[in-house]
């Protein structure tokens, strides 16, 4: 079976699953947790220090939680909780971690504007500048897309947010171990992580809050986390979270530069043996992993069970929405038509993907396209 | 250097090796069941989403409910939090006031003060001083805009175990939902959805030696209750809870709490033996009181206060022995346990407190060390203090006027 879907979720990295065995195991010997203790502090502490390296922030601003999901519902209530209802706007491409906290906050007196994007998938400063003038007060725009894979200039956006007043979260779940990420210097409020979209273990991630944000906890309860999130922490898969961050900011460079060698080879195939199939947002700066295609004509769901046939693992786009047969709404907002939207399959390259896997897939594709057009030629 | 003798299970668990096993199969590259359990169009996805089902069933039949009852959470304190906010928020047109006990887990207790900030009313109920809430005071404090009952089965600190199955009627009867939250009794305490009249009920895996950082919350069908979603999102868990689904994590509860229903009777004799060998060690000692009800109290637990003893200085002397006194979660204070102020225990009681929380792993070899030691520096500690020569010489503490200096 090839994996060709690395956004969904990643396999954990062996050197991370070395590192969380004791915590996960406490060595059998009760004793030994009650003793470890004082090592459990010091190795959440460690972790946290590790995370914040590759996020570009001070370890006090990590708060560790139960993934992106919780990440991104902490921001975005924990923000509008303290402050009176107003207006908030987050762009038409984010995730539905994103979408639908604010569809709560909607209901809740908040209004909800939504930033348009380009033809691209790009979330441009311009058109956060102009959601800003209507009055937004609290903004999110996640960094990079799940489904296109495309980036957006955070920096830039801070930099039209911040003297607005307003506060700016981002979600960097797709981004963090893909591209160097530095919250400091982009100057974001609040940025949200998952450990495992980089080869660390599900059920852990973290939320980056600027020391001027006042926030309401998600989760009452306990004290941890310095009062700002309630609950046991879960220290094997912390741990295993600040491994793969470590690992990833030594091999950030290594892993960009192969995930884009892999990504060209696949863009580069398709445009001489497959030119029919579509890149969606492939004029804009994308991460090095993320190609989402179609071939016109052909659904992306049969598409899909095709191509698991074949062997090969891809998606339809966000695994979330995977159970439903909606056209993806970042196609949508970027003014594909529902038709071709849902012919939209995502392929992303992650850990142990090859040229042969790429050939493969290209290989695959072709026979598909080819398929669909002896279909169409015979139809009548 | 020996490792201390544990006896702080209430705290947390050691993973059990059988459980860490069957995580592991779920976290290896070469395992192929890496997949997000939500991922419709390949195996990883489905092998993935398979084990949770499993995993889900194995939960539900420990406590006998629908496995559809079952949503995953991140933890008890996550349950909580969904359940009592996801009840006042919901249903906050029908009424807003709440009633809990002062002895609830903090978990419990924040997210209702929490509460309390956005206009809803909650009444606090005082426990005996034997730990049990009375009913007669439960239904006086029932108002036409209650909406929701809190009571924990078991408590963390003194291990009584409330009557669950009479508050339940009590409710049902009324139309009020009934939350519990038991964390410390799943696994424990014979809990059976389908006779009990409890409406959300919070689990823990940590406390059943399973991971941390994984529970659930078991959300009743039928009657069918409604909650607002805490964490919005891609609609997991019938969209009461979205987020990636931890696949590794859930599989370990699943195997936890399977463990839990086929082990639990002969577990629960054996600990009940080690508890009734552990009190029979330590009676004998002057100025010693259980706290909490003997007789409606789980076997793993044992609350113990040492008069004349200073709690701190007790606990260092301990130093071989990990047990905990006050809460874990509370324990960075310096405070008095709340739980035994709400059962009538002086400051001075509450402070020379510990509790000995025993469980899978204990041996008797153990229990007798930990005698031993408790001997040992309750005597030196006594030694050293004048209240305990007080004591000795008849003069009654409380008639004496203390001087500030």
């Amino acid at each position: 079976m090839i994996y060709l879907d690395h956004n969904a979720t990643t396999p954990l990295d062996e050197r991370v699953l070395e590192a969380m065995l004791p915590w996960l195991q406490g060595a059998g010997n009760s004793s030994s947790v009650h003793a470890l203790g004082r090592a459990a502090r010091a190795a959440l502490e460690r972790a946290r220090e590790q995370v914040a390296a590759l996020a570009g922030a001070h370890p006090s601003q990590v708060i560790f939680t139960s993934g992106g999901t919780e990440a991104n519902n902490a921001a975005l209530k924990g923000v509008t909780a303290r402050l009176p209802a107003a207006r908030l706007a987050v762009s038409a491409v984010e995730h539905a971690s994103v979408q639908q906290p604010v569809a709560a906050l909607a209901r809740a007196g908040w209004t909800a504007a939504t930033i348009p994007v380009t033809d691209q998938g790009e979330v441009t400063a311009q058109a956060v500048e102009a959601a800003l003038r209507d009055g937004a007060r609290l903004v999110s725009v996640m960094w990079a897309n799940n489904e296109t894979g495309v980036v957006n200039d955070i920096a830039a956006i801070a930099a039209v947010v911040r003297p607005a007043g307003a506060v700016l979260h981002t979600d960097a779940v797709q981004t963090l171990g893909k591209l160097p990420l530095d919250f400091t210097a982009a100057g974001a409020h609040l940025m949200s992580m998952s450990a495992h979209k980089l080869n660390g273990p599900k059920g852990v991630g973290a939320l980056v809050v600027d020391k001027a944000v006042d926030l309401e906890p998600l989760l009452h309860g306990g004290g941890q986390e310095k009062g700002r999130r309630g609950g046991t922490e879960n220290l094997a898969g912390i741990v295993g979270f600040g491994i793969a961050a470590e690992l990833a900011a030594t091999e950030l460079q290594m892993r960009r530069t192969r995930m884009t060698a892999l990504r060209q080879r696949l863009e580069q195939g398709l445009a001489v043996q497959v030119p029919q199939a579509v890149v969606f947002g492939g004029g804009a700066s994308r991460l090095p992993n993320t190609v989402f295609l179609a071939l016109p004509g052909m659904e992306g769901e049969t598409l899909l069970l095709e191509l698991d046939r074949q062997g090969i693992a891809l998606s339809s786009g966000a695994a979330c929405g995977s159970g439903y047969h909606e056209p993806s709404h970042v196609l949508r907002a970027m003014g594909v038509t529902a038709d071709l939207a849902r012919c939209a399959v995502r392929v992303s390259l992650g850990a142990g993907n090859t040229e042969h896997d790429v050939d493969t897939l290209i290989a695959a594709l072709r026979m598909q396209a080819a398929r669909l057009q002896a279909m169409a030629a015979t139809a009548w | 250097m020996s490792k201390p003798i544990y006896l702080d299970y209430a705290a947390t668990t050691p993973v059990d090796p059988r459980v860490a096993e069957k995580m592991c199969s779920f976290l290896t590259l070469d395992s192929g069941r890496f997949g997000n359990p939500a991922s419709r169009s390949h195996s990883f996805g489905w092998e993935a989403e398979q084990a949770v089902e499993e995993a889900r069933k194995q939960v539900a039949t420990l406590v006998n409910c629908d496995p559809k009852e079952i949503v995953w959470t991140s933890g008890a304190t996550e349950s909580d939090n969904l359940a009592i906010k996801g009840v006042a928020e919901f249903y906050a047109k029908k009424g807003k006031h709440i009633i809990t006990s002062k002895t609830e887990h903090k978990a419990v207790l924040d997210t209702c003060r929490h509460l309390e900030r956005f206009g809803y009313e909650v009444t606090y109920l005082e426990p005996g001083l034997d730990g049990m809430i009375d009913l007669a005071k439960l239904e006086a404090a029932i108002r036409p805009d209650t909406i929701l009952v809190s009571i924990m089965h078991v408590n963390n600190e003194i291990g009584v175990i409330q009557d669950i199955a009479a508050i339940g009627e009590m409710t049902r009867a009324r139309g009020i939902l009934f939350h519990v939250d038991a964390a410390q009794s799943a696994g424990k305490v014979t809990i059976d959805l389908d006779k009990l009249k409890v409406d959300l009920m919070s689990f823990s895996a940590h406390k059943c030696y399973g991971p941390k950082g994984i529970g659930a919350l078991y959300v009743r069908r039928k009657p069918r209750v409604r909650l607002e979603a805490q964490m919005h999102g891609g609609g997991h868990e019938r969209g009461m809870r979205s987020g990636t689904l931890p696949t590794h994590q859930i599989v370990g509860m699943g195997e936890a709490f399977r463990i839990a229903r086929e082990e639990m009777a002969q577990e629960n004799e054996r600990i009940r033996m080690l508890r009734d060998r552990l009190l029979k060690g330590v009676q004998d000692i002057e100025e010693v009181y259980v706290n909490g009800d003997m007789e409606r109290r789980v076997p793993h637990n044992l609350n113990i206060s040492f008069n004349y003893v200073e709690g701190e200085s007790l606990m260092m002397a301990l130093r071989d022995l990990a047990v905990s006194s006050g809460s874990a979660c509370t324990s960075a204070s310096l405070e008095p346990s709340y739980v035994l102020r709400a059962i009538g225990r002086p400051d001075e009681l509450a402070h020379s407190s510990l509790r000995f929380s025993i469980g899978r792993f204990t041996t008797e070899q153990d229990i007798d060390h930990a005698v031993e030691l408790i001997h040992q520096k309750i005597s030196k500690l006594r030694e050293l203090s004048p209240l305990w020569d007080m004591y000795k010489e008849g003069i009654d503490l409380s008639t004496v006027q203390w001087s500030a200096h």
